[in-house]
């Protein structure tokens, strides 16, 4: 077997380690935290009393105008000055929670908005509350409406937990750099953690064909007539 | 349930919507509110929706005040231009839809809400459409599904906003004859709006005509188009034609009647109209009139008479069952319908020197400042 391929065979296990046991549960955590998080800032924008409204518009200006990077030092480097000591794992969930709560929620947001007016009055017109229009026929249109730019927030998501690498969370990235530093062979090594990159985003991102599928059926591209 | 409308006024900013509207409309009837597009007709059937508030004034249904209720306890069924039917949900479900968010308490069950559905998707003839999904279905079919969705949580009152604006004409006539029909059946108030005044003249059991947020006048079907309240009213509702005159000519030439004092004349300011023969113009020489008669209103004879106007044929076209005449009165342009028959013994020619004998004239005499009458063209 030539050096390059023993090399590989010898850190994959270690690398999708990591992947199974941090990359992939941080992301599926912080981008289910993200939406819960999105979806209610939206609400907030779209239907919230104004100071409500303020303080979520400055919420999204502040993490869409900042490094995602810089966000996750200063939540798990910064933060203990003031006194909140925080382990890695949960200060990179947090700050990628914050991070994709402020994108999803511009999706969500736009989503919600582009339902016509009229299925909000049909729904009204037929006896049903604010939340049950809500529920039982905004929301299942604009799902349909939401998921192929969802799935974009998702997958950049799986790449961007790379980052909690500098926060010593021993995801794959993290993994990466720590054999490179002792076989150095950065080209091999970082060139395997690429492909293993790729292979997790292929995998959760499968889903969103499905997804698609699901809720897409019956709306017509343009949203018009129906 | 009775709609009384008190008073009711609109403004978008600095737009007036709808002025002053009074309008009672009693249990079963149903009513069109008619007018060109931003007359208010459609602001005022969301104010009775309650999907739009009023500025001022009051909605009462059955004599009790409604003007602040929300939508979804005023119990009106709505039918949108475009339909608003549910796209995610099945035909059946999008009728079932307001029964299975009913209350507990008051939620049929699952066997009576299959049976009324399916009951009221017998009544609108598409009970085999019941597992399509809306984008499905052509436009027709669409709107009679949401007046089914609009019936099944049995509204008190049925409200329709242009239900047939977005079919084509086929499909148009065959759904109003067939709502008059409906209307019959479940004998529900209805108000439904409209700017096609053949179509408000065909359903209605009465039309009320709009304009620039006014109510120009309400009446039968028969009333509105045989009375025309205003020189408005008299244009919305048909071909006209219009003749610019100061009032003491068009007394000389159209008022008068021919000897057999077959027409008949009325002078009114702004509306106010006296009947019968020849009236006493109200306004002095120098206010503006106009005379309107319809098109089929006119006789064209070889011979001339008293009371009739000379003119000369510039075409004839026949169109359907009757055929059009365009002729010229000094620089005027009269549009004058026949029947075949009648076109047929004349034997019209281009060119031709005829005189023209009104049956029935209507005269407007223009207050000082009416400038919105003078406006427009002759046809």
């Amino acid at each position: 077997m030539p050096h390059w391929l023993s090399l590989m065979v010898d850190s994959f296990w270690p690398l999708l380690y990591a992947g199974v046991v941090f990359t992939v549960p941080l992301t599926l955590l912080s981008f289910a935290g993200g939406l819960l998080l999105g979806f209610a800032v939206a609400l907030a924008r779209l239907f919230g009393p104004s100071p409500l409204v303020k303080v979520a518009r400055f919420y999204v200006w502040f993490i869409r105008g900042t490094p995602l990077l810089v966000q996750l030092f200063v939540i798990f480097y910064g933060l203990p000055n003031i006194g909140i000591v925080l382990d890695a794992f949960p200060a990179a969930l947090i700050g990628f929670t914050l991070n994709v709560g402020a994108y999803t929620s511009e999706v969500i947001r736009a989503a919600i908005a582009s339902v016509p007016r009229g299925q909000w009055e049909a729904a009204y017109s037929i006896g049903m509350s604010w939340t049950q229009a809500m529920r039982r026929t905004i929301l299942p249109q604009a799902t349909g409406l939401a998921v192929p730019p969802l799935s974009n927030s998702f997958i950049s998501l799986i790449k961007d937990t790379s980052l909690a690498a500098a926060l010593t969370v021993p995801e794959i990235f993290q993994a990466a750099q720590r054999i490179a530093s002792v076989t150095y062979e950065p080209f091999i090594l970082y060139s395997e953690t690429a492909l293993i990159y790729l292979f997790f985003s292929s995998v959760l991102s499968s889903a969103q064909t499905r997804l698609e599928a699901r809720f897409g059926r019956h709306s017509s591209p343009l949203g018009a007539a129906g | 349930m009775s709609i009384e409308i008190r008073d009711i006024g609109k403004r978008f900013g600095d737009f007036v919507a709808l002025d002053g509207i009074n309008l009672t409309i009693p249990t079963g009837e149903l009513v069109a509110l008619l007018g060109p597009s931003g007359c208010g007709k459609t602001t005022l059937l969301r104010i009775i929706a309650g999907m739009e508030s009023a500025d001022t004034g009051q909605v009462l249904f059955a004599g009790e005040e409604a003007t602040h209720l929300h939508v979804r306890e005023r119990q009106v069924g709505f039918v949108f231009q475009h339909y608003a039917l549910f796209r995610h949900m099945t035909v059946f479900e999008n009728v079932a839809f307001g029964l299975r968010v009913k209350p507990r308490r008051e939620r049929p069950a699952e066997a009576e809400i299959r049976r009324r559905v399916m009951e009221l998707l017998g009544l609108v003839q598409l009970d085999w459409l019941a597992d399509r999904y809306p984008t499905q279905l052509s436009g027709g079919q669409r709107q009679r599904i949401a007046l089914a969705r609009a019936l099944a949580v049995e509204p008190k009152v049925l409200l329709l906003d242009e239900p047939f604006g977005a079919l084509d004409t086929q499909v148009r006539k065959e759904l109003r004859r067939w709502l008059r029909r409906l209307h019959d059946e479940v004998h529900i108030s209805s108000v439904f709006v409209t700017h096609d005044q053949e179509e408000a003249l065909e359903v209605a059991d009465r039309v009320v005509v709009m304009n620039r947020g006014r109510i120009e006048q309400i009446g039968t079907p028969d009333e509105v188009y045989s009375n025309p309240a205003s020189p408005f009213v008299y244009r919305f509702l048909g071909d006209v034609n219009v003749f610019h005159s100061r009032l003491q000519g068009v007394w000389a030439e159209i008022g008068r009647p021919p000897s057999g004092g077959a027409a008949a004349a009325s002078a009114g300011s702004g509306g106010a109209a006296a009947e019968g023969g020849i009236a006493a113009p109200v306004a002095t020489d120098d206010d503006a009139a106009l005379a309107f008669v319809r098109p089929h209103d006119i006789d064209i004879v070889r011979a001339p008479q008293a009371g009739a106007l000379q003119a000369t044929i510039q075409d004839v076209h026949a169109i359907g069952p009757s055929v059009r005449v365009e002729l010229a009165h000094e620089s005027e342009l009269i549009e004058v319908e026949l029947t075949r028959e009648r076109a047929e013994i004349l034997a019209l020619r281009k060119g031709e020197q005829v005189w023209l004998s009104p049956r029935q004239v209507r005269v407007f005499a223009v207050p000082s400042g009416g400038e919105e009458f003078v406006s427009g063209s002759g046809i």
